[in-house]
């Protein structure tokens, strides 16, 4: 059965549908991609499964249960992990308790949920800066930070908004590595990403989107190949 | 702050009475204990949670109030009727929680104005609660503590206040240091990440106001078995709910000991005033709260707190 399943979404923002009868689903421990232009609805996607948006239509399945109309933090509390395209890291908090916040989804208890965001910490790379304020991190370690927070509630699914946008050229590799590492885990991801060499080395199948729209749905292999992905997205250059 | 520095401050604030036997300085530090709870209660909700209440007067008034009522119509104990208030008070939070915390930053501190513009209201045509004209506490002898009136001497409220203050802080201690310390500056920082990691917002938010409405409560029954009189412009005023907010902003928002800082500034700085120029102090000292606010916002806007920090930094 799979563990999320994303069914006919249609979501207007007045007179913009931002996407329309959005269908696709993924399984336990599986890596989606999703691509597309900017406005395509990939972030609004995300809203739309993590609770922070109502759709118009359509339904969002977990584990085979609707979870239309659930706040974000009792998606949150399911199991369904996101980071957000624009960073929203606490900045006057230390690194530490930014994961903290994460943490205590597992335990009430404060001493445990340090031990478990240094751990996290640790696993994205980010253990030497735990006793920095967040707002002293560059970009990347933002990046890593979110990570390491969405990390820390021990998710069973993670939406992941840009893993490498906005980052230096040097940091791209190891957050790439690190989103490998997570899969080869059986952590089931959803990532948007506009690296397209990134996007096809990781992913198990795509969902190209274009103006609110699933206009293909495949293997990374297909969606090279497919005609509407070229034009709405790639490029002659990306052409088999 | 290191260990040692709370330490002498509470043994000096335990003996002062001693030292000071006048009235005066001995009400100049009951002023200071007492706002300085209630700009440690206002911090909780406002400095930790990030939200900015100007309407914390109701739960001031509704301390008052209650406890005065259940004297003065139901001769109940006003120790009684301090818990009372406190319920009463968390109870009110609750219910103005549901509306006003959907609004967020300014439009919830502009709405947090107009609940207490609308309870001030209420209880001046309200004349079964005295209305405009107030109501007294009755005068009770001997001077006892279940009477809650001395007055022999101020060296009792003094200690009650001091109390008061230690509890406003202990409470803060201790949610600073649990979980919901940490939702709570979170939810200040920002709320959609903390909702994305599971934090119920909603819920944490009502938390907060919840044990900040209880202690600010507790001041209100305070102040009314204090002065003995109250009525809707002294214990409902925004201008109340406004000294509240710059106590604990002058002195430090979202630190422990910002708001007690602030109140030994400015307490003293609004008494003296009134000592000095007569009547209410030609609100000379409302002249110069306005110019330290502005100093502290442009030099130092971490308060007085974030000074003493830079100080310590430094060699």
């Amino acid at each position: 059965m799979s563990l999320l399943t994303v069914a006919g979404l249609t979501k207007r923002f007045g007179g913009v549908v931002a996407t329309r009868d959005v269908s696709f689903d993924v399984r336990p421990g599986e890596l989606v991609g999703v691509i597309g232009p900017n406005g395509a609805g990939k972030s609004t996607l995300f809203d739309l499964i993590t609770g922070f948006t109502r759709p118009d239509s359509g339904d969002v399945r977990l584990d085979g249960r609707s979870i239309l109309g659930f706040r974000p933090d009792q998606v949150a509390c399911l199991g369904v992990a996101r980071t957000f395209q624009k960073l929203r890291p606490f900045p006057e908090m230390t690194v530490v308790e930014n994961v903290m916040i994460g943490a205590f989804q597992k335990t009430a208890d404060v001493a445990a949920a340090r031990e478990a965001a240094l751990a996290a910490l640790e696993a994205v790379g980010l253990g030497d800066r735990a006793g920095a304020h967040a707002r002293a991190l560059s970009t990347g370690q933002r990046k890593r930070l979110e990570l390491a927070r969405a990390l820390a509630t021990a998710p069973r699914l993670l939406l992941l908004d840009e893993v490498t946008g906005g980052v230096d050229q040097a940091t791209v590799p190891a957050l790439v590595r690190l989103v490998r590492e997570l899969h080869a885990r059986g952590l089931a991801l959803i990532v948007i990403e506009h690296n397209m060499r990134v996007i096809m080395e990781i992913s198990e199948r795509i969902v190209a989107l274009q103006l609110g729209e699933v206009i293909a749905h495949g293997t990374p292999a297909e969606i090279v190949r497919d005609r509407r992905v070229i034009d709405a997205y790639l490029g002659e250059a990306w052409r088999a | 702050m290191t260990r040692a520095v709370p330490l002498l401050a509470l043994a000096a604030a335990l003996a002062f009475p001693a030292a000071f036997t006048l009235p005066f300085p001995r009400h100049v530090m009951i002023m200071i204990f007492l706002y300085g709870a209630l700009a440690v209660a206002w911090n909780i909700l406002a400095g930790y949670c990030g939200q900015i209440s100007l309407g914390h007067a109701v739960f001031f008034g509704i301390g008052a109030y209650t406890s005065t009522l259940l004297v003065a119509r139901a001769e109940l104990s006003p120790w009684l009727g301090m818990a009372a208030g406190a319920a009463l008070a968390v109870l009110v939070s609750q219910l103005v929680g549901y509306p006003v915390f959907r609004l967020r930053g300014h439009y919830f501190a502009i709405a947090t104005i107009a609940v207490g513009e609308i309870v001030q209201t209420l209880a001046i045509n309200w004349d079964w609660a005295g209305g405009a004209r107030g109501v007294f506490v009755p005068i009770k002898r001997p001077d006892s503590f279940a009477n809650f009136q001395f007055h022999q001497s101020k060296a009792v409220y003094y200690y009650i206040a001091l109390g008061l203050l230690l509890l406003a802080l202990a409470v803060t201690r201790w949610l600073e240091r649990s979980r919901h310390g940490y939702y709570f500056r979170a939810i200040r920082e920002d709320q959609d990440a903390a909702a994305s990691l599971g934090v119920h917002v909603a819920r944490e938010k009502h938390r907060a106001i919840a044990v900040s409405a209880a202690l600010t409560a507790l001041g209100g029954t305070f102040y009314a078995q204090y002065v003995l009189f109250i009525d809707p412009e002294s214990v409902l005023p925004l201008s109340l709910s406004i000294l509240i907010c710059l106590v604990a902003v002058l002195g430090g928002v979202g630190t422990l000991w910002g708001p007690v800082l602030g109140a030994a500034v400015l307490v003293p700085l609004s008494e003296g005033t009134r000592v000095w120029l007569g009547g209410t102090g030609k609100a000379l000292d409302l002249v110069i709260y306005g110019g330290l606010i502005m100093v502290i916002a442009t030099l130092q806007p971490a308060g007085l707190m974030g000074l003493a920090r830079r100080f310590r930094r430094a060699p």
